[in-house]
């Protein structure tokens, strides 16, 4: 239960995890030069970059849960870097878009965002990721104060909910990989609620925990 | 018009769709239970390449109703499809289409005609003089191809079965067989995929019963062995793998229209100014370009077509 990694070790996790986060991107850069995009290879980028932001929020979301369930507190110290990969990926996914699909059109820009509800969200998403990745810092985090970056950084519940919403809208009829994302958000904010619910309780002796 | 195999082809080049099929009924008589109907599947792992179960089609004529664009290969043809009876994804035709078994097949034509009869597939294919027909075609999704189909008039066969004073619409449906389309298995639409036309435009000269692309008999992720292609409309509405021709009265709901009223109409005809209510319809990709190009009216086929929707407003019947 209360495995804790040496500083040392803790810095070969993080980069392994470092590494593993460049794997999707890795991939698709193979598949660029092998021809393994597909007949659409456009749709394909678009697709992967947001399926991998949607995936990298959702593992974001997931290190606090899993550090009150395993005690292992250490988890917490992956957290930003999981975040930031996920706004490396929002990046690409956002460039694919204005780039490839739109190609750098202002006016065909604006119209999407204003008139297209699932490109609305999406958008919405990604300008909601900014500030977060913005004051990933522990300079950040000082300047700010320890409550008002974490009320800013509650903004990730909403941004995921948005992702989610993006990704179901998208999808012609076949909701059912928008569903398991949905699911899986459902459990990792449930969990917040009940973890929430019960610090509140009187007969818990123990105080509202900050972090969630 | 002859189907044979070129004489220059090894028997390792191709599987015959006779073959493969007596093959899978052999295997089924035999009683082989999963594991026989396992290795009958595994065996062929050819036939799932697409390009192994069809054979070339001989004596098929060039149209002057193709356009001159440049066609798409046949990989992209055959590798990116929608056919949901094979999966919602776009490759999952390609790769589990092999099960659909093209032959023997046959087609009703039925409903309000003075000749309903039962087509035998080889039977339609040598109704009418074969025909290659290069035409555009658009998804709803936003993206296009240039294909060449071989088919002749959907009118040749209509003319034969007479329709009656009552035949203002037909509809056709594709076959839902879930032992052999794993999609049908799943509640995503409503099954069988029934798309329809009103009977001036199925009797249009563009309308086409298609049974063969580049020059082959179709591949089964395009709708083996017979389909429905109207080039002017998205591309929803050309049916595959057609075993029924009904002719009605009045308008079918059709499987698009029935899953979202309010997003596929029964007309879909191609139209840049009317968007899907999550997109818009002003432009396409067109597979293999890198920037996309403009979507026109009725897919450019409003010269041949446009008089079929003369005083009808498009924004409400789309």
């Amino acid at each position: 239960m209360s495995f804790a990694p040496t500083p040392r070790a803790l810095g070969r996790i993080k980069a392994a995890l470092f590494v593993l986060a460049l794997v999707p991107l890795a991939r698709l850069v193979a598949a660029a030069f092998t021809g393994g995009l597909g007949v659409n290879p456009i749709e394909f980028v678009t697709r992967s970059t947001g399926t991998w932001t949607l995936s990298l929020l959702l593992i974001t979301l997931a290190v606090t849960p899993l550090r009150r369930v395993t005690g292992w507190n250490w988890l917490i110290r992956l957290r930003r870097m999981l975040g930031l990969f996920a706004f490396f990926y929002a990046c690409l996914h956002f460039t694919t878009y204005v780039w490839l699909d739109q190609f750098f059109d202002p006016a065909a820009i604006v119209k999407d965002v204003v008139k297209r509800p699932f490109i609305t969200v999406g958008f919405s998403a990604f300008v909601l990721l900014i500030p977060l990745a913005a004051t990933s810092t522990h300079a950040m985090v000082r300047r700010l104060g320890g409550k008002a970056w974490q009320r800013l950084h509650y903004l990730v519940y909403l941004i995921a909910t948005l992702g989610v919403v993006h990704y179901w809208w998208l999808v012609k009829k076949d909701v059912t990989q928008p569903m398991l994302f949905a699911a899986a958000l459902a459990v990792l904010l449930g969990y917040r609620v009940v973890h929430q619910l019960r610090n509140l309780s009187p007969r818990s002796g123990a105080p509202a925990c900050g972090r969630r | 018009m002859l189907i044979r195999r070129p004489p220059d082809l090894v028997p390792s080049d191709i599987t015959p769709q006779e073959v493969y099929a007596r093959r899978r009924e052999f295997i089924k008589a035999a009683g082989g239970l999963a594991l026989g109907a396992g290795l009958g599947l595994d065996a062929l792992p050819a036939a799932a390449q697409g390009k192994a179960t069809t054979m070339k089609l001989f004596g098929v004529k060039e149209s002057p109703l193709s356009t001159g664009e440049k066609k798409n290969s046949r990989q992209e043809i055959t590798e990116y499809n929608n056919f949901y009876e094979f999966g919602t994804d776009k490759a999952d035709p390609a790769q589990f289409a092999h099960t659909l078994v093209t032959r023997p097949w046959t087609v009703a034509v039925e409903g309000a005609v003075n000749k309903p009869r039962v087509f035998d597939i080889d039977e339609l294919m040598k109704l009418a003089p074969l025909e290659e027909r290069i035409y555009r075609m658009r998804c709803v999704e936003g993206w296009s191809m240039v294909i060449p189909w071989v088919g002749y008039p959907l009118a040749e066969l209509i003319r034969r079965v007479e329709p009656t004073g009552n035949a203002k619409y037909i509809e056709y449906d594709t076959l839902a067989d879930p032992r052999q389309m794993p999609g049908v298995r799943s509640r995503v639409l409503d099954w069988p995929y029934v798309e329809g036309l009103r009977l001036d435009e199925a009797m249009h000269p563009l309308t086409l019963l298609c049974v063969g692309l580049y020059g082959e008999t179709l591949p089964n992720q395009c709708g083996a062995p017979v389909r429905v292609v109207v080039p002017w409309k998205y591309g929803f509405k050309s049916g595959k793998s057609i075993v029924r021709i009904r002719f009605v009265e009045k308008e079918p709901r059709t499987a698009w229209n029935k899953a979202a009223p309010r997003e596929y109409g029964f007309y879909s005809n191609v139209n840049p100014d009317v968007d899907h209510p999550r997109w818009s319809q002003a432009t396409e990709r067109r597979i293999g370009e890198f920037s996309k190009r403009k979507t026109t009216l009725f897919n450019g086929y409003a010269d041949q077509v446009a008089r079929l929707y003369a005083g009808m407003d498009l924004k409400k019947s789309f």
